[in-house]
């Protein structure tokens, strides 16, 4: 489904809905399709719009963000700032400083994040690009479940606490047990699936019962379950390394660590082909499952869903399932494979907002999801190169992220920008 | 002020909405522009309202050629519109709805509120509107809801007033009461517009009428042309109003209900204590002004309300208590009032909506995955057997006009195994072709031996469809009359009253 399917909607509300039988005409003979504007809540049209945009506008906002950042990077250096004094004495000054502000900033970009033409081991070449993959993972799996939540009608803002309480589920199960592999690792797997998908169905369940809104329970479940990890951290017998003073657990154990899929070189570990599993099962929910289709009918128009029979109150119970283990997923993934370590309370490492601009980008489709993992995974390891080879902050990694939330987000400005038809009553 | 379209042209891509059409409307006239939904009758509307800019053709008001680039122009120039949805603000007094967008100031901006009451208080004697100024529109009835456009319209002195499908929402007696303030607005010199697909009303208030097909004039034709000549010249091919149908073939009773109460979250009585009973085989429609229960009623059948009381048995089972699963597999079909709110999921193709109530058990399932083959194979022969016109089976219903939307539904209905239908408005915003379509499916599952509970707010097809007639008014059963029962009696069962010779 592309954006073209909401705008007759959003645009005969626009015009007042000046006759809903018949502003879409049709002169021609044949059996064309006479579209007819359906009129939902207005949030529920916006939060489609956003969450279901077409493809071309997130390329299109993704580039937007990317020339914005241009001027940042140009803006905050010292070389550009210095030659724009004496801009009109010397304008060449200040166009070759911009220039190689921003191209210098975005290559840096590139080498931190796909490959590294400055050494010559073919290895340490393509290391970037696994780090790219092992950021991507997390980002991918918390994605999806944020996205699986869009497809429901539902607004996940619950990544961070669902990521924290997998976390802790996870490393406990890791450091306190001493399992041979095969066991230990799935089991820890498992436990921290298990817990995301509890804390996510915390809110499932108190909005099918009690109609209380998606968002404020799970943003409020962000504070209690960060606080709840926080003070199972500082409690010895709890979740507390032993004789230590610090809101931190023991390092998880060898056997229930995610190994290393390219061997010791690199950091890319099996997290990253966790989530490429979790993509395809997310893409046969979705696509050719029963549940899936209950799922997306009760997501785009849920009075039809029930007038149909499908219990709407169950499916949001067991979409945040779902989706909260899938988010699970991504806290597990750091506890057990990126910083193994510990638990503390920074395992989520923003990854819990994150995951729902990764939703947004990819349009809550599974692979959308993959394409926008992978841009942010890249985003992320490239900028530490960014800001350690050019002085870049990082900083401006973030503004480029936030950005393109922001873009996509207001599809008419984009539209606008690019001179793009209106989508108008065709 | 004399209108004059002429050759108006408007594309929209490769889509012709409006061929060069020509209209003239005097003062003193009504102006009928019928046409089926999708004809571009709105299209041409907006077009003289300046919503959208035609592409060849010129608007003329009194031999002055108008550019309107927005409808603040059109206002301007004299012309108003009354919307089918209606552009009032609820919380708003009626005073304030009519000076909104042309709110005159006094000292430091302050609202001059007593002179737009006093504008609502003189239009509103002129005409004879009954409506008080003060009056908060959302505690307004839908008819007098409209009138606050009409004044809104007026005040604006507007010449020239067009109707954008004014009855769709009204009851019979606000219609009754719309042709007789459009009578008076015409003898007071205005030029009026009527856009509908209704061909009592034509009949009723016109004095010229158009008929737009596909976006061209396909006829004019005067008010004492029949139903079926203004019927066949709208769907380009001759119509039966009539639906034909044999004598019922009765069996059992097969849907009773008895004491059936139903009450909303907040305790309000919606259904107070009705009963009655349908045979397989036989038609019963439901009759009544929008609003009296209707709604509740076929939502009760369908377990989808919370607080019933009473018994409802089909065939023996007791469906009160039953989920709307258990309901549906008991096999109600459900043909609902609101089609794109109740009916499908618009952003689903037709195939998708087509296994909608199915999506448990059915041909399309086999252990938790969807069989896409078997569907679209369904799809298919359902989309002809059906005569939903779309380009392919993917096509999402959203984007379908109103007729298909519906015969999309009645197709996924009529397609399970039914022991009973219930169906509620079906034939609300459909054209004139695909109501005769939807009727004769009625009338055939009926004689499949299926009783069937038909909701109509529409004498017209409660008249065509029914066997017996039960008048519903404010929660309770007014009586329960043969099908052939006349359109006085029914009006009058309709406001409570119960005729002496009407056995309940």
């Amino acid at each position: 489904m592309s954006g073209t399917d909401e705008t007759p909607q959003t645009e005969a509300e626009k015009l007042g809905g000046a006759g809903p039988t018949d502003t879409r005409p049709t002169g021609t003979r044949t059996s064309a399709p006479e579209p007819e504007p359906e009129a939902p809540s207005r949030t529920h049209s916006m939060l489609r719009e956003i969450a279901s945009g077409n493809a071309l506008a997130g390329v299109l906002a993704v580039v937007l963000a990317i020339a914005v950042g241009s001027l940042m990077i140009a803006l905050t250096d010292e070389r550009v700032r210095d030659t724009a004094s004496y801009v009109f004495a010397r304008p060449g000054d200040f166009f070759t400083a911009t220039w190689d502000a921003v191209w210098g900033a975005y290559t840096a970009l590139f080498r931190g994040a796909v490959y590294n033409d400055r050494v010559d081991d073919f290895a340490t070449q393509i290391r970037p690009l696994t780090d790219t993959l092992k950021f991507a993972g997390p980002l991918i799996a918390a994605g999806l479940g944020v996205g699986l939540a869009f497809r429901a009608g539902l607004f996940n803002i619950g990544g961070r606490g669902q990521m924290l309480l997998a976390g802790a589920a996870a490393g406990w199960v890791a450091f306190a047990f001493d399992l041979p592999m095969v066991i230990h690792l799935p089991l820890a797997i498992l436990a921290g699936s298990l817990a995301g998908a509890l804390w996510a169905g915390i809110a499932g369940v108190l909005k099918a019962r009690t109609g209380a809104h998606e968002v404020i329970v799970t943003i409020m479940l962000n504070y209690v379950g960060f606080y709840l990890v926080f003070f199972m951290l500082s409690r010895q017998g709890l979740l507390q390394a032993p004789g230590s003073g610090n809101p931190k657990s023991s390092p998880a154990k060898e056997s229930a660590i995610l190994p290393d899929i390219l061997g010791e070189r690199f950091n890319l570990h099996l997290g990253f082909v966790l989530a490429l599993v979790a993509v395809a099962y997310v893409w046969w929910l979705l696509n050719r499952a029963t549940l899936g289709y209950r799922i997306r009918a009760v997501g785009e128009n849920p009075s039809a869903a029930r007038a149909a029979g499908i219990d709407v109150g169950r499916t949001y119970i067991v979409v945040m399932l779902i989706a909260g283990a899938l988010v699970g997923l991504a806290g597990t993934n750091q506890v057990l494979g990126t910083v193994t370590s510990g638990v503390t309370v920074d395992l989520d490492a923003g990854i819990g907002f994150d995951a729902i601009t990764v939703a947004l980008l990819g349009r809550s489709r599974p692979l959308g999801i993959l394409a926008a993992g992978l841009l942010f995974g890249a985003f992320k390891a490239g900028g530490f190169a960014m800001q350690a080879s050019e002085g870049i902050p990082v900083d401006i990694v973030l503004v480029v992220q936030s950005l393109i939330v922001l873009f996509i987000a207001a599809p008419p400005l984009v539209r606008a920008i690019f001179r793009l038809p209106a989508k108008e009553a065709k | 002020m004399k209108l004059v379209l002429r050759n108006i042209t408007k594309r929209f891509g490769s889509l012709v909405a409006n061929d060069r059409i020509s209209l003239e409307v005097a003062p003193g006239e009504v102006h009928c522009l019928l046409g089926e939904n999708g004809a571009g009758k709105s299209t041409l509307m907006n077009v003289l309202y300046g919503l959208y800019q035609a592409d060849e053709g010129e608007i003329v008001l009194d031999d002055e050629v108008q550019h309107f680039t927005g409808p603040g122009d059109a206002m301007a120039a004299g012309i108003g519109m009354v919307h089918q949805h209606f552009m009032l603000i609820p919380v708003f007094t009626v005073a304030e709805n009519v000076m909104l967008g042309n709110e005159s100031t006094g000292f430091a901006g302050t609202l001059d509120l007593d002179a737009a009451r006093a504008r609502v208080r003189e239009i509103s004697e002129r005409f004879g509107f009954h409506v008080d100024p003060d009056a908060l529109v959302e505690e307004l009835p839908v008819g007098v809801q409209q009138r606050v456009e009409i004044i809104k319209a007026l005040s604006r002195d507007a010449e020239v007033l067009v109707f954008d499908e004014p009855t769709a929402v009204l009851t019979p007696q606000e219609t009754d009461e719309l042709m007789e303030i459009m009578r008076q607005l015409k003898d007071a010199g205005k030029a009026i517009v009527f856009i509908t697909h209704k061909l009592r009303e034509v009949r009723e208030v016109a004095d010229k009428i158009t008929v737009i097909r596909l976006g061209k004039v396909v006829g004019e034709a005067e008010p004492t042309a029949t139903n079926a000549e203004l019927a066949s010249l709208m769907v380009g091919r001759p119509v039966e109003l009539v639906v034909h149908k044999d004598e019922p073939q009765l069996g059992d009773d097969a849907l009773v209900v008895k004491d059936l109460r139903v009450r909303d979250a907040l305790g309000h009585v919606h259904l107070d204590g009705i009963s009655f009973t349908i045979r397989a085989g036989e038609v019963l429609c439901v009759a009544g002004v929008q609003g009296n229960g209707q709604t509740e009623l076929t939502e009760a059948l369908l377990g989808l309300q919370e607080h019933v009381e009473g018994s409802i048995t089909l065939d023996g089972k007791q469906l009160v208590g039953r989920s709307v699963r258990q309901v549906l597999d008991a096999g109600v079909g459900f043909i609902p009032e609101d089609r794109q709110e109740d009916g499908l999921v618009g952003g689903f193709s037709i195939a998708e909506n087509l296994m909608l109530n199915r999506s448990f058990r059915s041909p399309f399932v086999r252990r938790g995955s969807l069989r896409m083959d078997a569907l679209e194979e369904f799809a298919k022969t359902k989309l002809q057997e059906y005569d939903v016109r779309a380009p392919d089976i993917y096509t999402h219903a959203g984007k379908l006009s109103g007729g298909n939307q519906q015969k999309v539904v009645v197709a996924r209905e009529l397609s399970r195994d039914l022991r009973l239908l219930v169906a509620a408005q079906p034939t609300r915003g459909v054209d004139v072709g695909s109501i005769e379509f939807i009727h004769k499916q009625v009338i055939a599952t009926r004689d499949r031996g299926v009783p069937v509970l038909v909701v109509s707010t529409e004498l017209d097809e409660v008249v065509a469809l029914a066997d017996r007639i039960m008048v519903v008014y404010r929660g309770h059963v007014v009586g329960i009359v043969p099908g052939d029962t006349p359109r006085e009696t029914l009006g009058l069962m309709m406001t409570g009253e119960r005729p002496k010779d009407v056995v309940a």
